[in-house]
């Protein structure tokens, strides 16, 4: 996994609640079996017409949101399936974080996984951000994950919280097999004393 | 001090525990498909891994099978190297594994209940999100990534912070024709689509007590829909006679024994959950989705809901979007609403007495001239169990197409899909936009009610048509 410290970028401005992994990235791109190769159909069917076009209304299809690197978007991003290629094409899209008031549970710990921060401010805290990104000029971040602060050049700032575990494996970019595989032999005690009935 | 369900199946699954640190806990059965799986495999290869346990593992192909002729190679060539990379690997890896010519092929959270695979009391996880489904027999079952998938494979275990319980108590019973795909809509309705973050719901109350097991399957299976990590209903004589004589439950020597162990993982009196959510299961009608989320419900007496229905401008703007995508107009009675195509099936509703519940309705019935429908069991064993009772026959005379198991157009990765502008009654889980094709519309309802919406081609309160 790729680790994250600390990470500043534009924002591109998703204002939508309840985007589901569907929309992120649709099912008929699911059937690769490489790890890579989804970015470029990341929200596929929104950023393109249904002849294949590009869409110039989508917000990420704006130039001024093209090197966008952090997204702000609105509460329960990433329900639905449990996709993990919705974390995949984020990250090569060249998103290195999400911003929003509550993401679904399977779609964070991918996120976790592969070195996608999301970050969880309050609902106001998001609705900042995002008026920010929409303005004439767009909205720069930081996002520091040490510090656990994300803040603007303007001098505003706001903490957000996280698990200190996933907090270090991200920091760290740590492979989290490895450390479960540091308990071998207490899965080995683990499984002797398991009765199964059979 | 008494515990919940959950707090009992966690705690006998935690293999190390430390403060500061997730649990890191032990999965008892992990189930496995082509979609997520792959990478998986792959990633243990890179890193020089093996399969901790391939007993505990069972494999199966669902999302991507054709549902027609079976004997006809699959022409789509990457769903085509998807289902060969997980034959592969699970040739390599010494895992068990249902390809399509098996007895035991089927949608995998139709097979693990079907083979007695899943039990009470275990863990159990799947790179699908509906392995909550698995949570009707008393067990922790949850959906989880590819990355968790290479984990398990590798350790058998996951590193997991305890998920917050949550109690859903249906009080009172569920009225004629209201099913417990009803009651599923009905809950997610009313504690949203992300009302269960970052927790397990057990449901409990009269109406679960008395719901079959295929009941419960369904119930449970939509949790995700809530946004819950998993959901869950306690074992009692229903499960264990769902069980007795499965090919992998306990056998006839050891069966009571289990049993008794299954109904020690019954949350106790007076444990504490924290959260309680009441449902009044009197007050509950037969349910049809209008919008692009499972929470967009309304009764099937009711209209599309008005813009002045919105509660804040987030969801006035969700509404709209909705209402566009889905092209439908504010205040329209729901069964003024037209339907093009049905689709009996999924892991949501597509077990045998969802079936025999859609043939009732259409029995000595035709389906309207405009609607395509089709019927795609959970399972082989569905399939063939169907035709023994003739349920097939049924189906095909109301002109029903008859299919192949599979997870099908439920999420339209195999060649069913709906085309631009399609409006289908569906019994499967999402309505999502582009869930079943691209700009088609989906409204998620019962089987019963998918049903009576084929016959008259526009919905319909399916109670009308049940005799007293």
């Amino acid at each position: 996994m790729i680790a994250f410290t600390s990470h500043e970028g534009m924002v591109a401005p998703l204002d939508r609640v309840d985007v589901d992994t569907d929309q992120i990235i649709p099912k008929q791109f699911l059937k690769r079996i490489e790890r890579t190769g989804y970015g470029q159909f990341l929200f596929h069917d929104w950023r393109n017409r249904p002849d294949g076009t590009p869409d110039p209304d989508f917000v990420l299809n704006r130039s001024e949101h093209l090197s966008a690197t952090i997204l702000v978007t609105g509460r329960n991003f990433g329900c639905g399936s449990s996709r993990e290629h919705a974390a995949w094409a984020l990250l090569e899209h060249g998103f290195r974080a999400v911003i929003s008031s509550g993401f679904a549970d399977i779609f964070k710990s991918n996120c976790h996984q592969n070195g996608l921060l999301p970050v969880e401010l309050s609902a106001a805290e998001v609705a900042h951000v995002m008026a920010s990104a929409q303005s004439e000029g767009g909205c720069r971040l930081t996002v520091d994950l040490e510090a656990q602060v994300v803040r603007d050049q303007d001098g505003w700032s706001a903490t957000f919280s996280m698990d200190p575990f996933q907090r270090r494996c991200l920091l760290e970019g740590l492979d989290d097999i490895a450390l479960t595989l540091q308990h071998e032999g207490r899965i080995d005690a683990f499984e002797k004393n398991r009765v199964v009935l059979s | 001090m008494p515990r919940t369900m959950l707090d009992k199946i966690w705690d006998a699954h935690v293999v190390h525990s430390e403060a500061g640190h997730p649990d890191l806990i032990y999965i008892a059965l992990h189930l496995l498909h082509e979609v997520t799986s792959a990478q998986a495999f792959e990633g243990l290869r890179l890193a020089g891994r093996g399969v901790r346990r391939p007993d505990l593992c069972v494999a199966t192909i669902d999302h991507n099978v054709p549902t027609t002729d079976r004997s006809l190679p699959i022409v789509d060539n990457l769903a085509r190297r998807q289902i060969e990379a997980l034959r592969t690997n699970a040739a390599e890896f010494d895992v068990t594994f249902y390809d399509i010519d098996s007895p035991h092929q089927g949608i995998v959270h139709v097979i693990g209940p079907e083979l007695g695979l899943t039990q009470p009391g275990m863990t159990i996880v799947c790179g699908d999100s509906h392995t909550s489904t698995h949570g009707a027999f008393g067990a922790l079952a949850f959906g989880i990534g590819t990355s968790q998938v290479e984990h398990v494979l590798a350790t058998q275990c996951l590193p997991l912070t305890r998920p917050k319980s949550m109690e859903i108590r249906v009080n009172g019973a569920l009225p004629p024709g209201v099913t417990a795909k009803d009651l599923i809509l009905g809950i997610i309705s009313h504690i949203g689509i992300d009302g269960g973050v970052g927790h397990v719901i057990e449901y409990t109350g009269e109406a679960v007590r008395t719901l079959s097991m295929e009941g419960r399957m369904t119930v449970c299976n939509m949790s995700i829909e809530a946004g819950a990590r998993a959901g869950m209903i306690a074992p009692d004589q229903e499960t264990a006679r769902y069980l007795r004589g499965r090919p992998n439950a306990p056998g006839a020597d050891v069966f009571d024994e289990a049993v008794a162990r299954w109904e020690g993982f019954r949350t106790d009196e007076g444990a504490v959950f924290d959260r309680t959510v009441e449902i009044d299961a009197t007050s509950l009608e037969p349910f049809v989705t209008w919008g692009t989320n499972p929470g967009m419900t309304v009764p099937v007496t009711g209209s599309v809901p008005r813009l002045e229905d919105a509660t804040s401008p987030d969801d006035l703007e969700a509404m709209e979007r909705a209402l566009a995508y889905m092209d439908l107009k504010p205040g329209t009675p729901i069964q003024d609403v037209t339907v093009d195509r049905v689709f009996v099936g999924s892991c949501t509703n597509a077990r045998l007495d969802d079936l025999r519940a859609a043939a009732a309705i259409l029995d000595g019935r035709k389906v309207h001239e405009r609607v395509q429908a089709m019927v795609v069991p959970g399972s082989g064993a569905i399939k063939r169990a169907a035709e023994v009772e003739g349920l097939d026959r049924i189906f095909l005379e109301a002109g029903f197409e008859w299919r192949e198991a599979g997870c099908s157009m439920c999420l339209g990765m195999n060649p069913d899909i709906l085309g631009p502008g399609e409006r289908c009654a569906s019994t499967s889980n999402r309505n999502f936009e582009g869930r079943q094709g691209r700009g088609g519309r989906t409204h998620l309802v019962s089987p019963e009610m998918a049903a009576a919406a084929a016959v008259a081609g526009h919905f319909v309160d399916v109670r009308e048509w049940m005799s007293p």
